[in-house]
């Protein structure tokens, strides 16, 4: 895996917030690859500096220093209208709390990274964000609005979303944390098909459970990076949801 | 990101907060129905005041003794040489260059009766060439001459005296008598309809001056000259010229003016200042009610602003750059402004129909209010806009993602 060139590489990666008189450093000089078509998880407790993390590798924040390379492009040196024209060219982010706008139906939700891309007729649009919500198996819901749909559904509108304008890597942020554990499985079951399929993936979470699913564990504690480990049990996530008790039990909207 | 994707944007987004967009539409539509209606009473009133003012001739101007006259008496004995007579009309004649007619304008009260009709008309003495200064125009028969008919008992008559006098018979050749005093009706004016301030410009009987003189009153004294300037903008050097020949005539050396002189454009020109001075008011006040109107956009799109936090942040995180949500934010209040801008020139060209059919006062919707309104609807659209966007378009991503 280490032969080819990595698609992200962040390289002693330091954040520091100023809050009043104190400097808090979130990052304190990380380094790690990710490879092209690689499922990792980033690991850590509140405070580890995993959102940090998540919020630099978005390219909605820029490090203090240290180097953060994006598909061959130095992130650290570029403006804001630049990091955003990176943002929605080579990023797909998937929320936790899913982020679709309201009273707008799935279809142009997951149109919306288009709409910021002017080379992207509207025809063309159109046919991306079907292709992206049948990929995620939404094909029947197209038209529907989010407040109509599960929060399953929802969050799989958003994985749509952050397919649409096929990025280089796809960025989850706790996106199974508002998910009971049915729900959670499914959306495992669309990130591990999206791998399958060539996807890299960056998957941010607290809970080990999830992490399992992963093709590599990266573990922060305290602005440093305490573990790097390839997984060497991957669960499958269908085979996962297909062991859970039925699902009569379960509440839907996983609250 | 193209306009047509903005405006649809805008809209999805106004059709969404339905009664907020309607309320904010409002206070625009009521800045912008005010100002046109405002502009179109001020207008109207000044064409109707020019109308009237030209009706009774644009470049007239009116030459009469100085009297210093208290309480009916004379203060300045040395002024009483200063009176009007014929030799003064046929010098300006002769000599002002810049007035092209000329008449005296001798009144005489009375009654004008005709078998069992009768009209307590004026009658008054002139030339011919008070038609001129005065826009009359023959309807029917004759002017007299002022050589021919000098003093000859002859008059010509406006309609609203045909109607009086002769109300089913031809005028014309038939005999009025006036103080007694037959005169033979040789000619009908055009009807000019009320316009000076009320007065019937119909109710009048022209006699030849001397005719009035001699024979009515009973005197050489002409108490007024009317006299018409070659054109606009010569009514002031007409005014000077007369004044200088009169003058010289009289070999005036004392300070004080002998006669007074009215020039009507003059008078147009203070009665539209007046008129003007109105409307600017007006404006003022109805100009003010759109400043709400656009405060009230502001309001409503900072309010906007905080709730869609995290909308912002989303688009942002998608790859929305600053300018992106600044043009989504200003194409949404341009919208509710130009939209307001619509419904309102509306809603005033209907207000100043109905000032005009009920009120009965003279309104004109000017081409150049309505556009100005609209181009200052789209400024306050952008102004008012401009800071909730900026504001929208600066935010930190990740604080607005984080937005509750």
């Amino acid at each position: 895996m280490q032969e080819k060139d990595p698609i992200l590489s962040i390289q002693s990666l330091k954040r520091d917030f100023k809050m009043g008189d104190e400097t808090v450093h979130a990052l304190k000089g990380v380094s790690f690859d990710i490879h092209r078509g690689e499922f990792v998880t980033i690991m850590g407790t509140s405070g580890s500096g995993k959102s940090t993390m998540l919020n630099i590798l978005g390219c909605m924040d820029k490090p203090t220093s240290g180097h953060y390379i994006l598909d061959g492009e130095h992130t650290e040196t570029l403006s804001r209208d630049a990091l955003a024209r990176i943002r929605n060219k080579k990023i797909g982010f998937v929320f936790q709390s899913y982020n679709l706008l309201s009273r707008t139906t799935a279809l142009e939700n997951v149109e919306l990274p288009l709409l910021y891309n002017s080379k992207v007729s509207a025809t063309e649009r159109r046919k991306r964000a079907i292709a992206a919500l049948e990929m995620v198996g939404l094909s029947d819901r197209m038209n529907h609005l989010p407040n109509q749909m599960s929060g399953g559904q929802q969050q799989r509108v958003a994985i749509a979303r952050a397919l649409v304008n096929d990025p280089v890597i796809i960025l989850a942020d706790e996106a199974t944390g508002n998910l009971d554990t049915r729900t959670s499985y499914e959306i495992m079951m669309i990130f591990q098909e999206l791998h399958r399929q060539g996807k890299t993936i960056a998957f941010v979470t607290h809970e080990p459970d999830i992490a399992t699913f992963s093709q590599r564990t990266v573990t922060l504690r305290d602005g440093l990076l305490k573990k790097d480990a390839i997984n060497e049990n991957i669960q499958d996530a269908r085979a996962a949801y297909e062991a859970l008790p039925p699902p009569e039990t379960f509440d839907e909207e996983g609250n | 990101m193209s306009p047509l994707t903005l405006i649809k944007m805008a809209l999805k987004a106004l059709l969404r907060n339905r009664m907020r967009t309607v309320l904010s539409v409002l206070g625009i539509v009521i800045g912008v129905a005010a100002v046109i209606t405002m502009v179109a009473i001020g207008e109207g009133s000044k064409q109707s005041i020019k109308d009237q003012m030209t009706s009774m001739g644009t470049n007239a101007i009116i030459i009469m003794p100085n009297r210093d006259r208290r309480g009916g008496v004379q203060m300045d004995a040395s002024n009483s040489a200063a009176h009007l007579e014929e030799a003064d009309l046929k010098a300006l004649k002769a000599e002002a260059q810049y007035i092209d007619a000329i008449s005296p304008m001798i009144s005489a009260n009375g009654q004008a009766i005709v078998g069992n009709n009768n009209s307590p008309t004026q009658l008054s003495g002139v030339s011919s060439d008070y038609l001129t200064i005065r826009n009359y125009a023959i309807e029917d028969g004759v002017m007299f001459d002022d050589e021919a008919d000098r003093m000859a008992k002859v008059c010509v008559i406006g309609q609203s005296v045909v109607k009086n006098l002769f109300p089913d018979t031809d005028p014309i050749g038939k005999t009025i008598r006036y103080k007694n005093i037959p005169l033979k009706v040789i000619g009908t004016l055009k009807a000019k309809g009320s316009g000076d301030f009320g007065q019937d410009n119909d109710d009048v009987i022209f006699a030849p001056y001397q005719t009035v003189m001699r024979r009515f009153n009973a005197t050489n004294e002409i108490r007024t000259i009317y006299a018409n300037a070659i054109g606009e903008g010569y009514a002031e050097k007409a005014s000077d010229e007369v004044m200088t020949i009169l003058k010289e005539r009289r070999g005036w050396n004392k300070p004080n003016d002998p006669f007074r002189i009215f020039a009507q454009e003059e008078m147009i020109a203070t009665m539209t200042s007046t008129s003007d001075m109105l409307s600017l008011v007006l404006t003022a006040i109805a100009a003010i009610s759109l400043l709400v109107g656009g405060i009230g956009i502001m309001n409503i799109m900072y309010v906007s602003v905080t709730e869609r936090t995290k909308e912002i942040g989303l688009r942002m995180a998608i790859g929305a750059r600053g300018r992106d949500i600044l043009l989504q934010f200003l194409f949404e209040s341009v919208m509710i402004s130009l939209l307001g801008g619509f419904i309102g020139i509306a809603l005033g060209f209907g207000a100043a129909q109905a000032v005009k059919s009920i009120l009965n006062w003279p309104t004109i919707v000017s081409i150049s209010s309505v556009i100005i309104s609209f181009a200052v609807c789209f400024v306050t659209g952008v102004f008012f806009g401009w800071y909730p966007a900026r504001k929208a378009s600066r935010l930190d991503p990740i604080e607005a993602l984080r937005f509750e």
